[in-house]
C-alpha cells in the first residue's frame, strides 16, 4: 500500500506543492476553497443587489429570496410542489432504470443485443426530451403521466447506452479466469459480470437522476398545475423574481442531496472498490 | 508420439486474418509434457507463446491441430486447466478467501469443504491473516499469490501460468519464483509456464522449450538437470549459468529476428 500522507499540520506545504498537477492539498484548505467559492458568489450577489447596482425586478437581494422562500412554504404550500416534483422524478427515473438497466446489460454483454439495440438508442437519444412535450400532451394529456413520460424519455435512452458501456468495461481477463475456474456461461454472467458492473451501474444511476431533475422543470413549465416548475412559471407571470430564484435554488439543493445520497450508498455498498 | 504424456500438443497452428494478409501466430507445434513435470515455454515477445497457452486453456481455438489432456481432446475451457494471467484478475468484490473459493463454489462443493480448502491454500501461498482482505488492499505480488492459490484450490490436472510475474518488480518476482518452486515441490502437479525471462525459465523448470519469433515454432528443448529443492542460490551455480548462456543465445537470435521483422513491416 502507498504510504499515507502525513497529517497536514505536520507537513510543510510550499506554494509550489499546492499547484502540483493532481497532487493532494491539505484537507482543510480543500474545504475552505469549496465553501469559499459559495461565499464569494453570495458576496457578489449581495454587493450587486444591496448596493442597488441591479434593478430588484431582475435580481432581488438574498434576503428577499429567503423571504420569498419562507412565504412559499408558509402561504403557498410549496412543500406539496416539491413532493409532486420529487414523485414525478422518482417515478420516471425508476421506470427508466427498471427497463434500462437490464437492456443495457444485455447490450453490453451480447453482440446480438448490441446490434439490435445500439443503433436505435443512439438515434433516439439525440432527440431532445423537451421536444416530446407537445407530442406527449397530445397522447397522454397534461397529467402526471405526461410529466413522467418526459422524465422517462430524458433518462432511458442515455441510461441504456451508459449501462452497456459499464458492462462492456468489465475486463475480459476476469471473465476468462472464471471460465478456467470451471464457471459456465450463466455463472460467468451472474457471478462475475453482474457484480463487476454494479458500482458502475450505481454511478450511472446517480448521473442519470441528476438529469431527471433538470427535465422535471421542463416538463412542468408547460401545461401544469403543480410542481416546482409550475411554481416557477406562475411566479414569472406575477413578476415574482425572488420566487423564481428560490425555485431554481431548491432544485439545485434537491439534486445535490440525491447526488450525495447516491455517493453515500456507493461507499456503503462497495467498500471493495479501489 | 508419446501417449503416456499428460499434455500432448499435436501439430498445433493458429493463424489470424490481419489487414490484407494472414498472420501465423504459431506454426505446427508438437509438444509432450509429462505428468508432474514443470515445463516452460520461453520466447521473445510476440512469438505466440501466450496464444499457445490460451489454446491449451481452451480460451482460443486452434486453426489446426489438437491438444490432448490425459488422452482427451480439449474443447473449451474447464476446471481441469487452472490458469494464472499476467494481469491482476482477482475478483475485487470478493475477499481473498472468497476468491480462492470461487472455483469450488461454481462447481457446487459444500461450503465447509470450500473453506477448508481455501484455508489450506491461503497457508501454502503465505497469506495467513489476509483471508478477509479485499484485493485492493494487496500488493501486486500478493494478488498473484491469491491467483495461484485460486487456480490450485480447484485441484487442476495442469496449471497454466502466462507470465504471472511479468508485472512485478525484480525482487518480488524473485520471491514469487521461489514460492512457486516450493509449491510445485510440495504438490508436484504438472505445470506449463510461459515467460520471456531466461533466468526465470531455467530456475523454475525441468524442461524449457525455446520458441522462435513469429511464426512461433519450437526451436530447442533444454533439459534443466538442477537438483531440487531449489533456492535462489543456484542462480549463481555453474550449471545454471551455462544453461542460462545457452538459452540466452537462442532467445537473442529470435529477439533480433523479431526486431528486424518489425522494422521491415
Amino acid at each position: 500500500m502507498p504510504p499515507k500522507r502525513e497529517p497536514s499540520l505536520l507537513r510543510r506545504w510550499t506554494a509550489a506543492d499546492l499547484v502540483m498537477p493532481r497532487e493532494p492539498i491539505p484537507a482543510g484548505l480543500y474545504l475552505v476553497l469549496s465553501v469559499g467559492c459559495f461565499a464569494v458568489l453570495l458576496l457578489l450577489w449581495s454587493i450587486l443587489t444591496y448596493g442597488k447596482f441591479i434593478d430588484p425586478l431582475f435580481l432581488p437581494t438574498p434576503g428577499r429570496v429567503f423571504q420569498a422562500g419562507v412565504d412559499l412554504f408558509v402561504e403557498f404550500g410549496f412543500i406539496f410542489d416539491i413532493l409532486n416534483s420529487t414523485y414525478r422524478v422518482l417515478l420516471g427515473f425508476v421506470i427508466a432504470a427498471i427497463l434500462g438497466v437490464p437492456l443495457g446489460l444485455l447490450m453490453g454483454t451480447f453482440k446480438m443485443a448490441e446490434a439490435v439495440i445500439e443503433p436505435i438508442m443512439g438515434f433516439i437519444r439525440y432527440m431532445p426530451a423537451s421536444a416530446f412535450i407537445p407530442l406527449f400532451i397530445l397522447w397522454l394529456g397534461i397529467g402526471d403521466v405526461q410529466k413522467v413520460a418526459i422524465i422517462f424519455v430524458g433518462s432511458f435512452f442515455q441510461l441504456v447506452l451508459m449501462i452497456a458501456v459499464v458492462a462492456k468495461s468489465v475486463p475480459k481477463d476476469m471473465l476468462e479466469t472464471a471460465y478456467t475456474l470451471g464457471a459456465g456461461r450463466v455463472q460467468v454472467i451472474r457471478k462475475v459480470l453482474l457484480p463487476a458492473s454494479l458500482p458502475g451501474m450505481v454511478d450511472t444511476l446517480r448521473i442519470i437522476i441528476g438529469w431527471a431533475w433538470t427535465y422535471i422543470v421542463v416538463a412542468e413549465l408547460v401545461a401544469s398545475s403543480s410542481g416546482i416548475g409550475y411554481m416557477i412559471i406562475s411566479a414569472q407571470r406575477m413578476l415574482r423574481t425572488a420566487s423564481i430564484i428560490f425555485g431554481i435554488l431548491t432544485i439545485g439543493v434537491l439534486g445535490l442531496l440525491t447526488d450525495y445520497g447516491f455517493k453515500w450508498l456507493y461507499r456503503k455498498l462497495f467498500p471493495w472498490v479501489d | 508420439m508419446n501417449d503416456a504424456a499428460k499434455l500432448h500438443i499435436e501439430s498445433l497452428s493458429k493463424t489470424y486474418a490481419g489487414d490484407g494478409h494472414v498472420v501465423t501466430a504459431i506454426d505446427r507445434i508438437d509438444l509432450a509434457i509429462q505428468n508432474r513435470e514443470f515445463a516452460t515455454i520461453l520466447g521473445p515477445s510476440g512469438c505466440g507463446k501466450s496464444t499457445l497457452l490460451r489454446i491449451v486453456a481452451g480460451l482460443a481455438k486452434p486453426t489446426e491441430g489438437t491438444v490432448w489432456l490425459d488422452g482427451r481432446a480439449i474443447d473449451g475451457p474447464g476446471r481441469d486447466r487452472g490458469m494464472v494471467f499476467q494481469t491482476y484478475t482477482l475478483f475485487p468484490w470478493l475477499t481473498v478467501r472468497e476468491n480462492i473459493q470461487f472455483g469450488l463454489a461454481v462447481s457446487g462443493v459444500d461450503r465447509v469443504r470450500q473453506e477448508q480448502i481455501a484455508q489450506e491454500f491461503v497457508g501454502k501461498v503465505g497469506l495467513k491473516g489476509f483471508e478477509t482482505a479485499f484485493p485492493k488492499a494487496l500488493s501486486g505480488g500478493m494478488k498473484q499469490r491469491v491467483a495461484i492459490a485460486r487456480a490450485l484450490a480447484n485441484n487442476p490436472a495442469i496449471l497454466l501460468l502466462d507470465e504471472p510475474f511479468g508485472a512485478l518488480d525484480a525482487q518480488t518476482r524473485s520471491l514469487m519464483q521461489e514460492l512457486l518452486t516450493q509449491i510445485w515441490e510440495e504438490l508436484h502437479i504438472t505445470i506449463l509456464f510461459v515467460t520471456h525471462d531466461v533466468e526465470e525459465a531455467i530456475f523454475l523448470s525441468d524442461r524449457v522449450f525455446v520458441m522462435t519469433a513469429r511464426p512461433g515454432r519450437i526451436k530447442a528443448e533444454i533439459e534443466v538437470p538442477l537438483e531440487r529443492p531449489r533456492s535462489y542460490e543456484i542462480k549463481t551455480s555453474e550449471t545454471f549459468l551455462r544453461l542460462k548462456q545457452r538459452a540466452l543465445a537462442l532467445i537473442r537470435e529470435e529477439a533480433i529476428k523479431a526486431t528486424q521483422h518489425q522494422d521491415t513491416e
